[in-house]
């Protein structure tokens, strides 16, 4: 249960970090009307079609000593950020970046353009347009980028093995425990997680597609 | 007219990408009181208060609102559309659909003490009669009534010039009028000028003081609506202003004594004397005809003041509600309204020899 506790702790913070990062990122991607926008969009989607171990590498050759990330990391805290929950949640907010921006992207663009046409001439600017008529008619796009950010960091695997080892308590998530249990033929243990990961899984995705039907919105076409 | 309080020099363009390029030369005064902005779709209309809001920077303009000036490419002032105090009603009235009727008209009164915009809000609101509504989310009124609120929202904040984008189309012509009435009594107190765009003849008829007539990006004609209306200088205004007939035709002989040219209709040995206009002998001039100006007779008619009796017969007749619609091809097709009262008196049917009678002044000539 201890490996379960972990998977949600770090899938928590997963989330809300790609919201609060998300939302920046993606209302200016839906605003802007600058055309290397499609190489921001490329980086963003990476994630979503790199071998989880190619993602992995890099986080960790960046989080290790010797990289950039790794000494800034050292001369601060005296340790080194890969292997550690910290690590685990830096490498899962990147490889999940797609699935909190896509979604919330996908609901700013949706929102029709006259209505803050509209505030402008009444004068609300950018952020009062944002708060007050943007984010309160995207609120099915943030549970969606929220639940689906949850429920990608829960399910990983190569990226925690890579960067956070198997360390119980620390970065054994539930996939990692699943396949230690397997790999020492404890096939009852490995179960029980699995179908916990299962249960949480459906339970999450449910959710979502009861609150909006538009899930797998890829970048909207507009 | 009073002193210009909106004064308008701009040239827009958009190059050629989804749509066909596109200019917007315009430059033009308006006062207080409703000033009409007519013209055809596609002629700019939208684009150009678009610009004048400040949602659109068109890349050469001077434009002044009183004293303020709103955009001087000269200077490189550009006020954002936040700071411009411009009311703008777009054709769909745009409501918030997440607050109540209430939240959205004191949406542009934020920085105002709370008792202050409460009593905005409810003066407006019922000045435009919705007052009612206040409670309501906008899925719950009608169109007619999202299109008053719109407008409370609109005056709210005290704007300086009011922009209406056909804002009541769709509507029908009684809520229409009774939505401008509400707006004219409103600005009798305030005196604020008005651009309203449409381009429905009816429309600029019922509310006109004045009109600036646009096709092609251009400002065609500026006036009262009879003068600027009734004499288009485009085809795609004279359709618009309701001329249904459209006619080629080779001027023949200019007579400048009597101010008239006679002049063959294409493709026909039908002639038809019409207002001088610059043309030359064997020139080829566009002449628009209203249907409703063409009289329509069983029998060759004599002693009639009228210059021009064409011989025709119906090719077809079409009843649309009070108005008949008969084409007659006279050498050339014309459309020609009577009422269903004469299509019986004549008893006119298809295949019947007629002749159309036109004045010379009917006759419009035009781009």
């Amino acid at each position: 249960m201890e490996a379960l506790w972990l998977s949600v702790r770090l899938a928590g913070s997963v989330a809300a970090i790609l919201l609060l990062l998300g939302m920046p990122l993606a209302y200016w991607l839906s605003q802007t009307k600058w055309r290397g926008k499609f190489l921001v969009e490329s980086v963003v989607a990476l994630p979503l079609v790199l071998p989880p171990t190619v993602l992995g590498f890099y986080v960790l050759v960046a989080m290790g000593s010797n990289g950039p990330l790794g000494e800034l990391w050292m001369a601060w805290f005296g340790h080194t950020l890969a292997f550690t929950f910290f690590g685990l949640v830096v490498a899962s907010v990147i490889y999940s970046l797609p699935f909190a921006v896509q979604p919330l992207v996908g609901a700013f663009e949706n929102v029709d353009s006259r209505l803050l046409d509209a505030a402008a001439v009444l004068g609300a600017g950018r952020w009062r347009t944002f708060r007050e008529i943007i984010l309160p008619l995207s609120i099915p796009g943030v549970i969606t980028a929220a639940v689906l950010s949850f429920a990608h960091t829960l399910g990983e695997f190569g990226v925690v093995l890579m960067v956070g080892g198997n360390i119980p308590g620390v970065t054994r998530t539930v996939s990692i425990d699943i396949y230690d249990h397997v790999q020492s033929l404890e096939y009852g243990a490995a179960n029980r997680m699995a179908i916990a990961l299962l249960l949480i899984s459906f339970a999450v995705l449910s959710t979502i597609y009861a609150v909006n039907r538009r899930v797998w919105s890829p970048w909207p076409v507009k | 007219m009073t002193a210009p309080m909106l004064d308008v020099r701009m040239r827009f363009e958009r190059p050629a990408r989804q749509q066909a390029a596109f200019e917007l030369n315009v430059e033009f005064q308006i006062g207080a009181g409703i000033t009409i902005l007519f013209g055809p779709s596609g002629s700019g209309k939208s684009t150009l208060l678009d610009c004048i809001a400040g949602l659109l920077k068109p890349r050469d303009a001077r434009m002044l609102l009183g004293e303020t000036i709103v955009q001087d490419s000269a200077t490189g002032t550009f006020l954002p559309p936040q700071e411009r105090h411009i009311a703008y009603l777009f054709q769909a009235p745009a409501l918030f659909p997440h607050m109540t009727v209430e939240e959205n008209a004191g949406f542009g009164l934020h920085h105002a003490p709370e008792d202050e915009r409460r009593s905005t809000v409810n003066y407006l609101l019922a000045a435009f009669r919705v007052e009612h509504l206040a409670k309501r989310k906008p899925r719950e009124i009608s169109g007619g009534e999202a299109q008053r609120v719109a407008l409370a929202r609109a005056l709210a904040p005290a704007p300086k010039a009011v922009l209406l984008d056909e804002p009541l189309q769709g509507l029908d012509a009684e809520l229409k009028s009774s939505i401008v009435d509400d707006l004219r009594s409103w600005n009798r107190a305030n005196q604020l000028p008005i651009l309203y765009v449409t381009h429905h003849r009816d429309e600029v008829d019922a509310l006109g003081e004045r009109v600036i007539a646009l096709d092609h990006g251009r400002v065609v004609g500026e006036g009262i609506p009879h003068t600027v209306l009734d004499a288009p200088r485009t085809k795609r205004l004279a359709r618009a202003a309701g001329f249904e007939n459209y006619l080629t035709a080779e001027v023949l002989e200019l007579r400048e004594a009597d101010g008239v040219m006679r002049a063959r209709l294409a493709g026909s040995n039908a002639e038809l004397e019409l207002p001088l206009g610059y043309a030359a002998v064997s020139d080829q001039v566009h002449v628009a005809i209203r249907a409703g100006d063409i009289l329509l007779a069983t029998q060759r008619p004599v002693g009639l003041s009228a210059r021009n009796i064409l011989e025709g017969t119906i090719d077809s007749v079409e009843i649309r509600g009070a108005t008949v619609v008969c084409r007659v091809n006279a050498g050339a097709a014309f459309l020609v309204h009577v009422t269903p009262g004469a299509l019986r008196a004549l008893e006119i049917a298809v295949g019947k020899r007629v002749w159309l009678v036109i004045k010379t002044h009917s006759c419009q000539l035009v781009d």
